[in-house]
């Protein structure tokens, strides 16, 4: 089991994980600095997004560790996990389509107790939701449906944001939009593991990155390493 | 009579039906619409409402009005107690699988009816009304207790659809209903959601039994015919919609009792399940569900 330092917002060890029968994750470590953004990267079916939901406690850990601060979160309900302050944007968005962004506001409040100067908070990180307030959010753009899940993530007040594919489909000003928003939680301290496909928004926001394959944390670097070095990229993923 | 006055009658009696029907099949469609489960025991809920109304009803002595106020509160609390032992029991060690949680309520559909044949027996037993008035309209007179199961269910959805739309709890319930994987990422504990609403649609259909069995006597086999009257109002209405719900039991209900009376029962159940057979052929989402989530 790793000893969380008191630098480390989060902390994976050895952990294993199945979909059904099939093992996705084998022994994978993975350290969260707090206030920093850390990327995972990798080819499709890598073990990414199964990360970030055995992070939430959506898919059980067969095996492993993985802390919170001094918190152990293994084995937790799944939705203890958000009470402890990890709040998570899914790949797709996955908003509540049919409710009004108001309303889906209201749910990321209500995780763990928030209130109107957290909503007020968060609404001025995204100015434009505030006009959409009574929109149906399954009526919302791309871009704009991904601000509002991300607004509803920030309003618990998160220690830890994960963040799957948020620029996915997005246009250019939308994505330019979503990194900035990145920088400023960087700048509150918010300590955000971000799962991304395009080398340019890895290079522009993560401070380290952990590549990952077949299941497994091969190497983590920093990102000026990667920068200098972009071989590593092509290495684990082929492309850059 | 002539023919307004009894169109007037019938399309009454259908409004009772449909008010009692739009209770149960409210619960089926929630018990659907949040857990994706087919309650195939849902009418036996309701006839569990039904006996229990009789039995508290009937232990109760004094004024009828006391006994059914009594039913009216405890046998729904009963139903509810009941039905969230069975999910816990049942339903979540199946993981709530779709196909294994209809075998599982079949089972349990048996195991309530032999039940209650065992301990209330094979008698249909009445259950006298609270209050026996009766409004006089130019024609006929009509009973004063029907129109008022009339406006208990009328408050009862309404009720439902502010708990629904207005609160805390509905918001949690819609969430856990459009994605609960998403919903347990936000802290809502998806388990004990499910606990609440089978819990709440047993009772809305032990409520619409209680309010029913003044007028049809309370039995060991009448949760049939609501069971199979609640899936036509859902499918009809779409599962999970409590507009649909409401729409189609008023549509099920008037046409049942006004074709019930100029022609047949039995017709006006041909049309139904052709009714049925057409959305289904046309409109597999029902007239208000959407198509896919």
């Amino acid at each position: 089991m790793t000893d969380i330092g008191k630098t480390q917002a989060l902390a994976v060890s050895g952990l294993d994980c199945f979909h059904g029968e099939v093992q996705v994750l084998y022994g994978l470590d993975l350290v969260l600095n707090k206030g920093e953004v850390l990327c995972l990267f990798g080819r499709n079916g890598a073990g990414k997004t199964t990360t970030l939901k055995a992070i939430m406690g959506l898919i059980p850990a067969s095996a492993g560790s993985i802390r919170l601060g001094d918190q152990e979160l293994t084995g937790l309900p799944a939705h203890e996990v958000p009470r402890a302050g990890v709040a998570y944007v899914p790949q797709g968005r996955r908003l509540f389509a049919e409710m009004t962004v108001a309303e889906n506001i209201e749910i990321g409040l209500m995780a763990r107790g928030k209130g109107k100067a957290t909503r007020e908070r968060v609404l001025d990180l995204f100015p434009l939701l505030r006009q959409r307030l009574r929109q149906r959010s399954g009526t919302l753009s791309g871009g704009e449906q991904q601000m509002l899940a991300m607004a509803r993530a920030l309003c618990l007040e998160p220690r830890v944001l994960l963040l799957d594919e948020p620029t996915e489909g997005l246009m250019p000003s939308m994505i330019a939009k979503i990194r900035e928003t990145v920088s400023t939680l960087r700048e509150l301290g918010v300590s955000t593991i971000l799962v991304e496909q395009r080398v340019d928004a890895v290079l522009s926001v993560a401070d380290r990155v952990s590549f990952i394959e077949n299941g497994r944390n091969r190497e983590t670097v920093d990102v000026e390493h990667l920068r200098a070095d972009p071989s590593a990229v092509r290495r684990y993923v082929g492309v850059g | 009579m002539h023919f307004g006055p009894h169109l007037l009658l019938a399309a009454l009696e259908g409004l009772v039906t449909s008010a009692v029907l739009a209770l149960t099949a409210l619960g089926l469609s929630l018990v659907f619409g949040v857990m994706r489960v087919v309650n195939v025991a849902h009418g036996e809920f309701f006839m569990l409402g039904a006996v229990l109304a009789w039995a508290i009803s009937t232990a109760i002595s004094g004024h009828p009005a006391l006994g059914f106020l009594a039913a009216l509160v405890i046998a729904p609390l009963i139903v509810g107690a009941i039905a969230l032992i069975a999910e816990r029991l049942v339903l979540r060690r199946l993981n709530y699988n779709p196909e294994a949680t209809i075998v599982a309520t079949i089972g349990m559909l048996y195991i309530i009816q032999q039940l209650a044949l065992t301990f209330y027996g094979p008698e249909a037993r009445p259950v006298e009304p609270p209050f026996s008035y009766r409004i006089l309209l130019p024609w006929f007179g009509y009973s004063g207790y029907k129109l008022s199961v009339i406006a208990a269910s009328a408050l009862l959805l309404i009720t439902t659809w502010l708990v629904l739309t207005r609160t805390k709890i509905g918001l949690i319930m819609r969430a856990t209903q459009y994605d609960s994987e998403t919903a347990q990422a936000f802290g809502i504990p998806v388990d004990r959601v499910y606990g609440g609403v089978f819990a709440l649609g047993a009772m809305l259909a032990a409520i619409a039994a209680v309010l029913i069995v003044p007028i049809s006597q309370a039995h060991y086999l009448m949760g049939q015919d609501p069971l199979l009257l609640s899936f036509i109002v859902v499918i009809i209405g779409g599962l999970g919609s409590l507009r649909g719900t409401v729409v189609a039991a008023v549509l099920i209900g008037l046409s049942d009792g006004i074709i019930s009376m100029f022609f047949s029962p039995t017709l006006a159940k041909i049309i139904a399940t052709l009714l049925v057979a057409m959305v289904l052929v046309f409109r597999p989402q029902g007239l208000f569900g959407t198509a896919s989530r």
